[in-house]
């Protein structure tokens, strides 16, 4: 009962804050929400069993990509009249999508309850006492599935090095610190002693 | 004992432990704060707070009254709500963190299978207050600092979970009291020193990672000398300058204990933890509540110790520059730990075994 208690508060929850996400005006409260919603997945996950899910879930959207979406939508300066202004126009148009959406998960619902195509797929399996999920995930990631693991790694490497090359521009008249020479300086290197004559006075020249 | 084993028992003997634990560090929290203002006094050769009760012990109280009776100031144009939410969010966070530490055998509110990626979830979520009251405070000072702070954040959280996958690979499990547990015995079993017999020499990098993870907590719960979200020399106080009275309260206690968190987490995961360092046999020996109170006093003994060290780098440490803390989080942080985290996998496959 209480488990029961739980899925339906989190799931409104994450229903609820899915819908704020694409009602609320001010795009920080949509990421907010948003946050919300992965928060309440997190917490639908510990239920089926997933603890491991669930913590990288929190670990990863919530604690990294959310915080780079607010980043960005903090720092854009929105004008909110435009932003709603084509709401009429694409109105129909995500209905629609929003339809085919819902008619897919619901046919996949009634695959699942009576027992279809989709029941004979092997099924999660939550952690047994020889055996936690964190381990059962190991396995299956990094022992039967290594190749296609490391080739997941490598597309992202490939993104990542794209996205440097194309952003990073170098200034050549722009002044960088090289704390590595910074430290190594000595005394040899960072100072001249000249001799001057008592009494003589120096000019600028003499000092250069 | 069979009523704490009904589902009323449990319920009440787990609220009963959350009270315990909370009311428990909220007045540790009282007196460690005052700590580190007189460390940080003693540095300096002043005397820090010494009117308020014998020897200043209750000026973190009377400082408490006098937030709590002020005026709760909201900025015109500020969001109202998020502007709320922040502190609370931080004041919360804070303290759900601390529901999988164990204070000593068994002394645990939730001995979580996933322990430590619970508390490195919750420690990633502590952004979210100091990036809302930044925004929220419709001000450029606070934004500002709330994006630095963000920034800074998420950089060192980076260095933090590859020092924690560190002792998760030494220890085998994820679960925080039998991390504790591997660590028992004499000294040289704790992780910083390699974690024992077997694996001794992986001392040359598990050393190293409790270092980096010290200065990475010092950055990540933006204590001096990585300040500059709140840099009072540019940015007033940073996230918090629109805050007044119980929120900037909030905000300040989520700090604190956060910052006595982490301490509690190098405890845990380098410095053994509630073992003292000693043969087992000995403790074994004692009587049961003498072996318990052993273990809960070397824990919070180890906390504090660590408390000490951050009360003293702060006093010691002038403060990085802001491209100076990020060259230091991502350029020699990041590849460190990520070379430690292959040494130290090779040798648990190749010398170890699985």
């Amino acid at each position: 009962m209480l488990q029961g208690i739980a899925f339906y508060l989190l799931a409104t929850v994450a229903v609820l804050g899915g819908l704020m996400v694409v009602t609320a005006k001010n795009p920080v409260h949509s990421v907010l929400w948003l946050i919300l919603a992965f928060f309440s997945s997190a917490g639908l996950f510990v239920l089926l069993g997933a603890e491991f899910l669930a913590m990288l879930l929190v670990v990863v959207y919530v604690g990294a990509v959310a915080v780079l979406f607010l980043f960005v939508v903090m720092m854009l300066d929105v004008d909110f009249v435009r932003l709603r202004e084509g709401y009429a126009r694409y109105l129909p148009l995500a209905a629609i999508v929003a339809g085919i959406l819902l008619a897919e998960m619901i046919m996949i619902s009634l695959a699942v309850v009576s027992g279809g195509a989709a029941a004979d797929a092997a099924g999660p399996v939550a952690a047994t006492a020889d055996m936690s999920n964190v381990e059962a995930i190991g396995r299956v990631l990094y022992t039967d599935y290594v190749y296609i693991f490391q080739a997941a790694g490598i597309v992202l490497l490939i993104a990542m090095i794209g996205a440097i090359v194309l952003t990073l521009r170098h200034k050549p008249n722009i002044k960088r610190q090289n704390v590595a020479r910074q430290v190594g300086r000595d005394a040899k290197t960072a100072m001249e002693v000249k001799s001057v004559t008592t009494g003589a006075g120096v000019t600028p020249e003499d000092l250069v | 004992m069979d009523f704490w084993t009904t589902p009323l028992g449990w319920t009440l003997a787990t609220a009963g432990g959350i009270l315990l634990v909370t009311v428990g560090i909220l007045i540790s929290l009282a007196f460690l704060l005052l700590a580190d203002r007189k460390i940080w006094a003693g540095v300096q050769m002043r005397k820090g707070p010494n009117v308020v009760g014998p020897f200043g012990l209750l000026q973190s109280f009377a400082d408490f009254f006098k937030f709590v009776l002020k005026e709760i100031i909201v900025p015109a144009g500020a969001d109202k709500v998020v502007f709320l939410l922040a502190p609370l969010l931080t004041f919360i966070l804070a303290f759900i963190a601390w529901a999988a530490i164990p204070f000593a055998p068994g002394w645990v509110i939730s001995d979580l299978n996933v322990g430590i990626l619970y508390i490195f979830a919750i420690s990633s979520l502590g952004v979210y207050g100091i990036i809302m009251g930044g925004w929220a405070s419709n001000s450029k000072y606070p934004f500002l600092g709330s994006l630095r702070s963000a920034a800074q954040m998420v950089s060192y959280e980076v260095s933090i979970g590859l020092v924690i996958i560190n002792v998760i690979l030494l220890a085998g499990s994820m679960n925080l009291t039998s991390i504790v547990t591997q660590q028992q015995g004499m000294f040289w079993n704790w992780f910083a020193f390699g974690g024992g017999a077997g694996t001794w020499p992986t001392i040359a990098v598990m050393f190293p990672m409790a270092i980096i993870f010290f200065v990475s907590a010092l950055a990540e719960t933006n204590r001096p000398p990585f300040d500059l979200p709140e840099a009072e020399s540019e940015l007033v106080a940073g996230y918090q300058v629109e805050y007044s009275s119980t929120p900037y309260l909030l905000f300040m206690i989520g700090e604190y204990a956060n910052i006595v968190f982490m301490c509690a987490m190098i405890t845990l995961l380098f410095f053994g933890g509630w073992n003292p360092g000693v043969p087992q046999d000995w403790l074994d020996a004692l009587p049961g509540w003498l072996e318990q109170a052993i273990y809960l006093v070397t824990f919070f003994g180890k906390t504090v110790f660590w408390f000490c060290m951050i009360a003293l780098v702060k006093a010691f440490v002038p403060r990085y520059r802001y491209d100076q803390l990020m060259r230091l989080g991502w350029k020699i942080f990041l590849p460190t730990s990520l070379v430690c985290v292959v040494v130290v996998a090779a040798w648990r496959v190749f010398a170890v075994g699985s």
